[in-house]
């Protein structure tokens, strides 16, 4: 699915990646933790394509393909999503509106036909059953004015549409109540699926009491510093970062 | 990555921006057309082709002898090259029209031909639509559609130069009232050799049932396009009329002076929106339509309403500032723009409330957008005078840039003459961010739909204010306008 060889990348001059490996198969949960400011979300705009973000040297596969030749626009219909930690606010665009320009973006991209508005509704109340999300809040403008929580359930109801092979989450569970956490994980859990897989970064070990990874990576200062299994996230949370420096002091 | 992703954006947007434009096709159909050159006896001239009375060719003189007084203004934000007046042609005629059509099927296949081009197929769109279209293609009116229909209500829609010849006395009352013919340098130009536009008269209590349509083309060329529009609402009555355009491509810059005038007497209400899509130039600047227009309306009577809603995305130069005189207690005026400015284009445009009538109200909603190199200004003023007690305006100006080498400029004037009166103004300038543009990417859209969609959203509130119809085609021209202004 993702095979990711010694990623370095940077933005404005500062190299942030050091040398990033990571492989992730097919239906696979993989989180990555750390500390603030050890690449975490910078991993997740790269593999996006954010064009701000100058690569350095590496490479990444997605599905075969060399991920980082491809413009944004083209993982995202590829079947790679990324929920966002601050998700943007476009005054004056409908959620519907949104939504159906991105459905018919992807559609188009697998050469099928654009769905129409009625098609569209169905498809809309299926997957906002998942999410519990309420359909009128789709003719207001796209996340403005919506409180955190909202933004997030958002972001899920987008990836249930769009049903990704690869959903990447960008400390998705940042400043939200246990409730709105609940809404992501059961999202998560509800599209898992042995197509589709996972890659979640958090700071927090909280999320991972609802969500169940294969995987944990432990990130420091641009690189994987340490893989184990969903223990490992327990271990993290008992110690704490610093002993993850330590450690790395160690190992060097 | 970042560099391969820059790369592919600017060669697209190379591509996008060597597109032609998508209106650019000259028609050959035969023009009887004057030589270039403008004196007395040009106006005369144009006068003597159409048959018009004494008092309108003497209108028309004294225009003349006015206009030869005048300077050209330059206090606009907008740079030309100097206009020379004698090396346009003031009239052309399309041949087939000498001895009028007297139906559709009268009209020159060509003519008809171009409109399909245009996407206006004239038959079926006018009777799908429930439209009324008086085409005007080049300087003369050659096909008047749901004539009849009109005509059983008393409602006068009719090309200028019959309502001068069917009806005189209509067109002489009103005629200058709002726009004087020494308004401005481009409005005598105008008052002095127009050549044909489009009359409305709707009559006392009479609601107009459907939209009242002008698609408007420029042909032959090298030839100077003048249109006179006079849009007369009779007491308690209602209109709507569209006014939308493309040209062909050229490479002589080509002078558009319009002028028009709505009359919105005791209780009625008048709508007009239009879509400006002429040929804006190349990417360096060269061609493209020089747009020099005066449009305004007087709110005459009590409770009247006139309400100007404006899609300009064409043209290399547009110089518009569509004003409503509030006269009449509690009238309402109203402005809704939005002006795209790409290339090379410049506008200068905006609105005039001119507050005289009690408890008049009035709102400007500008919304400017910039790409490329273009250059966009809202020039505006508010003014309230004594006798306009309790006069309430609200402007909201908002001004969007794609890129760095654009610019937006904000020229409010307000003057408000007594106490009792509210002006409020709201401006904004913002930039696409990055960031939206990345969301939106990230959900699929390439970066031309992204930086459309986003931009529509920056325009909703005038969009809203169009006729359903007109809102969809407003949508799709500003996003081919945008096409390639990404960096």
């Amino acid at each position: 699915m993702l095979e990711i060889k010694n990623l370095e990348a940077g933005v404005e001059g500062k190299q942030i990646l050091k040398g990033l490996n990571l492989s992730i198969k097919p239906g696979e949960v993989h989180c990555i933790m750390g500390p603030n400011g050890s690449g975490k979300s910078t991993l997740s705009q790269v593999l996006a394509g954010r064009s701000d973000y100058e690569l350095l040297g590496g490479e990444v596969t997605y599905m075969g393909q060399d991920l980082l030749a491809l413009e944004a626009h083209k993982r995202a219909c590829e079947g790679l999503f990324l929920a966002f930690q601050y998700p943007v606010e476009i005054p004056g665009v409908s959620g519907m509106q949104f939504l159906r320009a991105s459905i018919n973006a992807l559609r188009g991209h697998h050469g099928l036909e654009d769905l129409d508005a009625f098609d569209l509704m169905d498809v809309f109340r299926e997957k906002a059953a998942l999410v519990n999300i309420d359909l009128d809040s789709l003719k207001r403008s796209v996340n403005e004015g919506f409180s955190g929580g909202e933004k997030k359930r958002n972001e899920m109801f987008q990836m249930a549409l769009m049903e990704p092979r690869l959903a990447i989450l960008d400390e998705v569970d940042s400043g939200l109540d246990i409730d709105a956490l609940k809404v992501v994980a059961d999202a998560v859990n509800a599209m898992r699926s042995p197509e589709r897989s996972f890659l979640i970064i958090t700071h927090y070990q909280r999320l991972l009491d609802h969500i169940v990874p294969d995987f944990v990576h432990v990130m420091s200062h641009g690189r994987i510093v340490k893989s184990g299994g969903k223990e490992l996230a327990f271990e993290l949370e008992k110690k704490g970062y610093a002993w993850l420096e330590n450690h790395q002091e160690a190992g060097v | 990555m970042s560099s391969d992703i820059a790369e592919a954006a600017n060669s697209q947007i190379t591509e996008f921006a060597k597109k032609e434009y998508e209106h650019g096709f000259v028609t050959d159909i035969e023009s009887d057309t004057l030589p270039p050159g403008l004196d007395e006896s040009v106006v005369r001239h144009i006068s003597a082709v159409k048959g018009e009375p004494e008092w309108l060719t003497q209108w028309r003189l004294d225009a003349f002898a006015r206009w030869q007084k005048m300077e050209e203004p330059d206090w606009s934000h907008v740079n030309h090259p100097p206009i020379d007046y004698q090396a346009l042609s003031y009239y052309s005629a399309p041949k087939s029209a000498a001895d009028a059509p007297k139906s559709l099927a009268d009209v020159d296949p060509k003519l008809l031909a171009t409109y399909e081009k245009l996407g206006i197929p004239l038959h079926e769109r006018a009777a799908l639509a429930g439209v009324a279209v008086d085409a005007v293609f080049d300087s003369v009116s050659v096909a008047t559609t749901f004539k009849g229909k009109l005509n059983e209500m008393g409602i006068i829609f009719c090309s200028f130069s019959d309502a001068v010849k069917e009806h005189p006395d209509l067109v002489r009352q009103y005629l200058g009232t709002v726009v004087p013919v020494s308004d401005n340098y481009f409005s005598a130009l105008n008052c002095a050799v127009f050549t044909d536009g489009s009359f409305v008269y709707i009559p006392k209590g009479v609601r107009c049932p459907m939209e009242l349509s002008t698609y408007f083309r420029i042909n032959a060329a090298a030839t100077g396009q003048f249109e006179r529009t006079l849009i007369v609402a009779d007491e308690g009555s209602y209109v709507s009329y569209l006014e939308g355009c493309t040209a062909p491509m050229r490479d002589e810059n080509q002078l558009h002076a319009a002028v028009v005038e709505l009359v919105a007497l005791k209780d009625a209400k008048i709508k007009y929106s239009t879509v400006q899509n002429w040929y804006p130039g190349d990417e360096n600047g060269v061609g493209g339509i020089f747009n020099f227009v005066t449009k305004r309306g007087k709110c005459a009577g009590d409770n009247s309403h006139i309400s100007w809603t404006q899609v300009e995305t064409g043209s290399a130069i547009t110089w518009k500032y569509p004003s409503c005189i509030l006269q009449g207690d509690n009238s309402v005026g109203e402005f809704y723009s939005v002006a795209l400015t790409n290339l090379c284009q410049q506008a200068d445009t905006g609105s005039k409330m001119i507050h005289l009538g009690k408890n008049t109200r009035s709102t400007i909603i500008s919304k400017g957008i910039s790409a490329l190199k273009g250059q966009n200004a809202y020039r505006g003023l508010v003014q309230v005078m004594p006798g306009a007690t309790n006069a309430r305006n609200y402007t909201q100006c908002d001004s969007l840039l794609i890129g760095d080498k654009c610019g937006a400029h904000t020229f409010p004037y307000i003057d408000v003459r007594n106490t009792t009166s509210k002006v409020e103004h709201e401006a904004s300038t913002s930039k696409i961010a990055e960031d939206q543009l990345f969301y939106c990417q990230q959900r699929g859209l390439d970066l031309e739909n992204a930086v459309s969609l986003i931009v529509n959203g920056f325009c909703k509130e005038v969009f809203k204010e169009l006729p359903m119809e007109f809102a969809v085609e407003a949508t799709k021209l500003l996003s081919v306008s945008l096409e390639g202004s990404v960096g």
